[in-house]
Parts: C-alpha cells; structure tokens; sequence
C-alpha cells in the first residue's frame, strides 16, 4: 500500500512540524503556491510503519550477502556515516569562505592526496558525481587534450567487447566512434585485433583492468605502448579497483586517466542510484583540463582551485565539488583503512573471491575461465545446465533468493552465456561464503530433480517473478490519484 | 535446431540478409540471436536516408537481458525501416525472418553481400561458437 492511499483528510504528525512558521514577506505575491501540496495526510506512527516495512522489504547488504559482481557491494562501516555527520561538516554552507572552510577543505585535499597515491596518477578532480559522470570527464579531456594539439583527425575511441556498457556511451556522448575490440579465448584483450585498429584515428582506449571477466589484463604495458605510439591515451574504468587497491596502480600500467566509483571501492552508500563520487585521476599531460574546483595548499591555508588559473578546463560538472558527504565517507574510510589496511582489501578481496570459485568448481559448477586466477570477482556459466536440464542463469538467480542471498550479477558480461558474475568482497565471513555454496548445490540438485522450483521461484519474497518486458515497458512510477 | 532458411545470408554477428528483386537488402536478426537475447523490449532502427558501411552499427536490438548492435551486413543506403517494431518488438522474437526484420539497405556495392555466409556456413559458425 502507498502512503498516499493511507492519508486521511485532517491527519498529522504535529510533533515533527516546524516549531515556528516561515517569513515569506519577502517573497512576491505572485511568486507564493496559492494551493496545499498534494503530499499524504498521516500519522507519525504510520509513517514510521510504513517505511519500516518497506525496508524489510529490500534486499540489503546490512541484510544479505549481497554478490552482485561488477558492483562491489561491502560492508560500509558505522564510523563513515558518524564522523561525516558531526555539525561541523553537516552544517557547512558550501557558499562560505574558504577561511570558515579550513578544515573540511583539508580533509578534502588529504581524500585528493591519498586517491592519487593509491592510483599512481599526477593530479585528482573530485566534481564528478558518479562513475558515469566521471567516464564523461575523463573522454572529454581526452578530446579537449587532442584539440589543444590541433589533433582533430582523431575520431575513434577502442572499447573491448567486455566493457561496461556504459564505456561506449561515454565515448558517443563525447563525439566519438567506438570501435570494439575482441576477447581473446583466455580472457584477454585480442592483441592482434587490437593492432589492427589502431591507427592515426585512434583517440584512445577504454580499459578495466582487471577486466570485467574477472581477470588481470597481463598484457596492460603492451598494449599502453601500443596505444601511446600511436598517439592516443589510456582510459581506466576504476569499476573493479577494488582487487588491486594498494597492489598494482594504474598511473604505472600506463594509463593517463582514470575514475574511481568511491561508492564502490572506497565503502559509501551505493545503490538506489546514489548519491555516488566518481572522482578522477590525471597524468601530468591532462592535469590542465581537468574539471573544476580542486583544493589547493599553500603550505598554510587550503583554497579552492578555479578557472582564473585553469582556463583550459574543460569546465565545472557539478554546483559545488561533487557530493560532499559521500566524499567525506570516503575520506574517513581511508584514513581509518591506512596504508596497510588498502592492501588487505585487495588481498582478501581476491582470496574470497579465489575460496568461493574453488569451491564451487569442487561442488560441479563450470566457471567460464577455469585457467586462471579471479580477481575480486569471477564468472560461473549455467550453460551447461541450460543445455541438459532447460534451467537459466536467471532461474538460479531467482532461486538464490528463496535462499535469502542477493542474486549476483546476472547475464553480464555479455561474452559469456547463462553467466551469473560473482563478487563476494572481502567484507564477508568465511561461514558466509560456505552458506553460499550450500545454497548453490541446494539449488543444483532442486534443477535436477524439481526444476519447477526454480522456474516459479521466488516463492517467498514479496512479489514473485516479475513479467520484465512488461515491468521495462510500462512504467508505472507516479502517484496519479493526489489531485483529489 | 535453430531455424536457419536456406535462401538467406549470414553475418558472424548474427545478422541475416534478404536479396530482394529490386536489388536492395532486407536484414534482421537470426532466429539464434533473438533466442539467446530473450524477450525484446525495445529496436531502435536506423534512419531512412542515412548511409552505413558494412559492418557498422546501425541499430540496437534490446532485451530483458542486454543491449546490442546490430551491423550493417553491407554498405549502402537505408531505404526502409521495419516502423512496426516501435510498438511491438516482440515481432523480432516471434518471426525473425519475417515480420520481425529491422532495416533495408540499398547496397553501394553488391559485391559485399559475396563475404557473407550462406545457411550451411552459419550453421558451422554456430557449431564451432557453442564448442
């Protein structure tokens, strides 16, 4: 039931209305709402029900094993959230002087210091407000770095066929071509292909190492070499940063830009669509269009970076600097992680990662690049079971949540059939993990013996399966009935 | 099986192409390919009018489980496009070869359609991408 359809005529919450009324004296006649918005009439108590409830509903990584592969859903410790909230940070206008601004703007700057040392990169811009938006902001630079040079002849950007689909979006929202690049059989980028394509039109590359088939790009100084020779510049989609962080840095692969999804490795609220942190990473040859502000030091004071001394920026992506609270969190989950702590995350990332693929290649399930070593994430193919029982990738995922576990990422990457892509992260228990696999063999022997389970599953969430081209197709978002 | 029709070409990203007798092209996708996408939700289809190379991405083809390209097998002008599909991309999955085509082509130069497979070619290619 919506709130809306709980609203009766004349009910309040009293006790959280505002304390005093508002002056509006200032405001023009004609410029004051003349009608009640259409908002719910309720009770506090139905208020705290109703979202209760649908909270309970949701499948949660503070709830569930959440395996959801490309998406680094872990843990997000308590004391991110409670340090980010203390007044001083909360209560700050981001229109006051830099001088009333000191100490928010160092923790600023030191999240800037430490991004760059963890990537390897010259330079760090933290505007960008989410992955997408700092894909955007790394090709943009690319071009404007190509345009600069009189470079105008360059109108293709190389994506391999494993990408994220949002990496070819970003170079067709910046002008240019895509030219996909093939996988070869052991999961890496097809060099031959690759030399193929490259040429005087090459812009650059965009690259996820590792790849988004849960492996280590090996051969990443060839083809950086490649790339360079050839005029272009590297891009690294920072999706998966979480298996190398502290081990291996971009900036010394070679790559010249990078964005980093702090949601993601660096442990802030993710999903439901943010608010996210896509900060990126510059070499030096870049470092002139990134996006502004930057906090700059002096040596005494902390001050904002602007377009008076960067005028070759490619301009401003967000009102202020990105989103301030979730860079905040990111901040406090560095600087309680450290330095040795960065490079745990990396190395029990993989070895979960490594335990839950050995396990479930020992329980019978196909892993679709067996050869080698995962990441933080790795691929299980249901072809198989396709082929012999009708089961789908799909059916399982669906299954898994009778069995209270977050389905992980389903049919993606797409090079791969009836794929379910796993990342378990390293914030999970052993035990954890063992009950995962337990659910999986459950679930295998369900396919052989009762298969209907799976087909209907799920039996016991609050809505069953859903009808997905109709769910895509017909949209049914909005509260209509307000207008009474 | 796979429907496979004799008649027709074959491209390795799964693209079927249509001589018709006035000399243009008819494409759509293979009944293998609508198969392993899923249920369409949505085509967008190229421009009428617009010039394509072969081999370039024209349209997009998307499913409950993925977004794809779909390739231009020859190079020419887009003549006609299947506008139907607007409202029912379902089509795609319930008559690949018919109903469900996407785009016609006036090829520049027929001779492209010769790098084509024909139906026993593409019946291998999919034995040896299913190995």
């Amino acid at each position: 039931m919506l709130i809306f359809e709980q609203s009766h005529v004349g009910r309040r919450a009293l006790a959280q209305a505002p304390m005093q009324e508002a002056d509006i004296s200032d405001i023009p006649a004609d410029m004051l709402r003349t009608d009640v918005p259409g908002l719910p009439s309720t009770s506090e108590l139905q208020v705290v029900r109703h979202f209760t409830r649908l909270s309970q509903k949701n499948f949660s990584i503070d709830t569930q094993f959440y395996p959801l592969g490309s998406c680094t859903m872990k843990y997000n410790p308590r004391a991110c959230n409670t340090l980010a909230m203390l007044p001083g940070f909360l209560a700050r206008h981001p229109l006051a002087p830099e001088s009333m601004g000191q100490g928010f703007l160092a923790c600023m700057y030191d999240l800037q210091e430490i991004l760059k040392e963890v990537t390897g990169m010259q330079a760090v811009t933290m505007t960008p407000m989410a992955g997408a938006q700092g894909e955007f902001t790394g090709v943009a630079m690319i071009r404007a770095y190509h345009d600069a040079n009189g470079d105008s002849e360059r109108t293709e950007i190389l994506v391999p066929d494993a990408a994220h689909g949002t990496n070819p979006a970003t170079a067709v929202m910046c002008g240019y071509k895509v030219r996909e690049i093939p996988t070869d059989a052991q999961g890496d980028v097809d060099l031959e292909a690759l030399k193929q394509a490259v040429g005087p039109q090459t812009a650059g590359i965009m690259l996820t190492n590792p790849s988004t088939l849960g492996v280590f790009e090996r051969r990443i100084e060839e083809i950086a070499a490649l790339i360079h020779e050839a005029g272009g510049l590297l891009y690294y989609d920072g999706a998966n940063l979480n298996a190398i962080l502290g081990k291996v840095r971009p900036g010394d692969m070679g790559f010249d830009v990078i964005h980093m999804n702090l949601h993601k490795t660096f442990s802030t609220p993710h999903g439901g669509g943010g608010p996210g942190a896509g900060p990126v990473g510059v070499s030096k040859r870049l470092e002139p269009f990134m996006p502004l502000p930057i906090v700059g030091y002096d040596g005494d004071q902390y001050y904002w970076i602007t377009e008076a001394v960067r005028p070759q920026s490619i301009g401003r992506l967000s009102a202020f600097m990105g989103n301030a609270g979730v860079l905040m969190r990111a901040y406090i989950y560095a600087r309680m992680l450290g330095r040795e702590g960065m490079h745990r995350v990396a190395d029990y990332a993989t070895l979960n990662a490594n335990y839950l693929m050995a396990r479930l290649t020992a329980a019978g399930f196909d892993v679709a690049f067996p050869g080698r070593r995962a990441t933080h994430e790795f691929i299980v193919t249901l072809k198989r079971q396709q082929k012999e029982l009708g089961i789908t990738a799909m059916d399982f995922a669906k299954r898994l949540l009778d069995y209270n576990f977050h389905a992980p990422t389903t049919y993606f990457p797409l090079l791969v059939p009836e794929c379910l892509l796993i990342e378990p992260t390293e914030t999970e228990t052993r035990e954890e993990l063992d009950a995962f696999v337990e659910a999986m063999i459950r679930i295998q022997q369900e396919a052989e013996n009762s298969p209907e389970l799976l087909k209907e599953a799920p039996h016991t969430r609050p809505v069953r399966r859903l009808d997905e081209v109709r769910a895509a197709k017909q949209l049914d978002l909005a509260w209509s009935g307000a207008a009474e | 099986m796979s429907n496979i029709p004799v008649e027709l070409k074959y491209a390795k990203t799964h693209e079927w192409a249509r001589t018709n007798d006035d000399g243009s092209v008819t494409v759509g996708i293979s009944d293998t390919a609508q198969d392993q996408l899923g249920d369409m939700v949505f085509i967008e289809v190229p421009e009428v009018g617009a010039t394509v190379t072969a081999e370039e991405a024209c349209a997009v083809v998307e499913s409950v489980k993925a977004a794809s390209d779909v390739y231009a097998p020859v190079g020419g002008k887009i003549v006609e496009v299947n506008e139907g599909l607007a409202d029912s991309p379902e089509t795609v999955n319930n008559d690949a070869y018919g109903e469900g085509w996407i785009f016609r082509i006036e090829p520049s130069d027929a001779g492209e359609l010769g790098a084509l497979m024909d139906a026993d070619g593409y019946t291998g290619f999919l034995a040896a991408e299913d190995h």
